[in-house]
């Protein structure tokens, strides 16, 4: 059983204007995939309505062999399993960087103080920042408050995770320092999605690569055909577009 | 010369206390307060011509008036303790009755504030309601339905209850500031919470937290530190607007100057002396809050410039 299925997925954000057309696809356990396609074109969306962060009004969505579509008062407890990372890292400012790891912990997994310090000290020692744990996120740069929000993922112990876009707001010198804690994520076998237009990334980590235009899922394929023979036109242009340089 | 006036001041109570407030503006009364003899071979400060403050009542030729800043020592016709007792006794009313509004406008506005940015939409409708209402209806107005509407709308016995009890017009008038400032936080708490980016929530809700966990561990502190500035000055608009209590009875700072103002006449020094201390304490609350928002400052986040 795939970890993650997104069965005949759609979503309206209103009547006129349909962000996820029928969109089907599923992620196996120890899998790789990575999302791409233009900007606006629902990969975003897609990837947040996986932990229900987006609802949808048409389809099924399965995670772990939960249904996320029907699920209500267990969601909070699913979504804590299910580790994401945001494009703009979304840090809780107030909190030190060792609170930030510890506030799922506690309050979520119920651990105790010690334990969930213990642990949020381990994964900063992980992704190479233990010397920042006293400080606050604004006093980081870019590059590693993503490293942190990695982390603050990790010490959920999540059975699968979601990035979305996590290096589109980094600057060039800092990006490699985060897809370095991501490749060796992968290496480890975690169940990753991915949106990113990394493709250096994708060529070397990813399983398999799904490709989005206009809410829709038009190329779902193996990394070595998607770069080699892409099928569609669209993606054939998008690639053109973005490997040329 | 005083000890005279004041006891014609005495003789008059009994008429001046059905005066009614704007007995300034009386062409009449404004003459008796300022006899050209009044003032002769007193000390005049800060400058013996008031022509201009009242308008040139005799013809553009400069009236005096007559300055007494040690009025306050005197003893009051109630034989209480003095005119500065009294306004001390006033500001203490001020105080206690704007922390008692202060804090059903906290709480209230909060709760409604939040209420306003939750995603169900009854919860959003009934937020704006009440803003709408208690934002919109003259506080005087309010002032006035709780301390003469609301006890005849409850049933009989807690109706007269109610009237009777002897603070009554001090609990209306909290009642009523409290409810009215409260809309204001409201919209001040709700500005807070859609400012911050809407990640925070999304980023609260993926680690596992219930939308009442994402409020109290993430939104609230980070938009309580935003709006801490406009709440500042909400606080101090609860302050001044406890002036108005005095209509409903209250006995508080402004109430005393009136009533020190009717006793002596000393209209100047009554109400500058009021005024003074409203500045006062502004100025105290203000230094308070700016402290305050320095220890709550958070490093990289809003820090101070």
């Amino acid at each position: 059983m795939p970890m993650i299925t997104i069965e005949k997925v759609s979503k309206w954000y209103n009547p006129q204007f349909q962000v996820l057309k029928n969109c089907t696809t599923a992620v196996e356990k120890g899998e790789v995939v990575v999302v791409c396609g233009p900007s606006g074109s629902g990969k975003s969306t897609l990837i947040k309505t996986v932990n229900a962060l987006e609802p949808v009004q048409a389809g099924t969505i399965m995670v772990d062999g939960l249904n996320v579509t029907t699920m209500k008062k267990d969601l909070p407890k699913l979504r804590s399993r299910v580790g994401m990372v945001f494009q703009h890292f979304e840090l809780f400012p107030h909190l030190k960087i060792v609170e930030n790891l510890c506030l799922g912990q506690t309050i979520v997994l119920g651990r105790s103080e010690d334990a969930a310090k213990a642990k949020a000290m381990k994964m900063l020692e992980r992704v190479g920042l233990t010397a920042h744990a006293q400080k606050y996120p604004g006093q980081l740069s870019g590059g590693q408050q993503q490293r942190v929000a990695i982390a603050r993922a990790l010490v959920m112990d999540p059975i699968c995770m979601l990035f979305d876009e996590p290096t589109s707001a980094l600057d060039p010198e800092m990006i490699n320092e985060v897809l370095d804690v991501m490749v060796e994520l992968a290496k480890e076998g975690m169940t990753m999605m991915v949106v990113t237009h990394e493709m250096g990334f994708a060529k070397k980590v990813a399983n398999r690569v799904i490709f989005m235009d206009a809410g829709e899922i038009v190329e779902d394929a193996q990394k070595e055909d998607f770069f080699g023979h892409p099928r569609s036109d669209r993606a054939q242009q998008f690639l053109s577009k973005i490997l040329s340089h | 010369m005083r000890v005279a006036r004041v006891r014609r001041v005495r003789g008059r109570q009994r008429v001046k206390h059905w005066l009614p407030l704007t007995r300034l503006e009386r062409p009449s009364v404004v003459r008796s307060t300022l006899s050209p003899q009044a003032g002769r071979g007193k000390k005049q400060w800060p400058g013996h011509c008031m022509g201009f403050w009242l308008g040139t009542a005799r013809g553009g030729e400069c009236v005096n008036y007559n300055w007494n800043w040690g009025i306050f020592w005197d003893q009051t016709p109630d034989a209480t303790g003095t005119y500065f007792g009294s306004l001390m006794s006033g500001l203490q009313v001020t105080i206690l009755l704007a922390l008692c509004a202060w804090f059903i406008a906290f709480v209230m506005g909060s709760l409604i504030g939040i209420m306003r940015t939750l995603p169900a939409r009854w919860a959003v409708f009934v937020g704006n309601a009440y803003i709408e209402m208690f934002r919109n209806i003259p506080l005087l107005v309010q002032l006035f339905i709780w301390f003469f509407v609301v006890p005849e709308l409850l049933p009989g016995d807690l109706g007269i209850w109610i009237k009777q009890l002897r603070n009554g017009p001090f609990i209306a008038a909290m009642l009523g500031l409290g409810f009215y400032m409260s809309s204001r936080v409201a919209a001040q708490i709700t500005a807070g919470i859609n400012a911050l980016p809407k990640g925070q929530r999304m980023a609260g809700t993926a680690i596992g937290l219930t939308t009442w966990q994402t409020y109290r561990y993430i939104l609230l502190p980070l938009a309580y530190r935003i709006i801490f500035p406009p709440l500042t000055s909400e606080f101090l608009n609860t302050i001044k607007n406890t002036a108005p209590a005095l209509t409903i009875g209250v006995l508080e700072l402004t109430a005393r100057a009136r009533s020190m103002q009717e006793f002596s006449f000393q209209v100047f020094e009554a109400f500058s002396a009021a005024a003074a201390i409203y500045l006062v304490l502004s100025a105290v609350v203000t230094i308070g809050m700016r402290i305050l928002e320095k220890r709550l400052a958070i490093p990289g986040f809003n820090e101070g410039k």
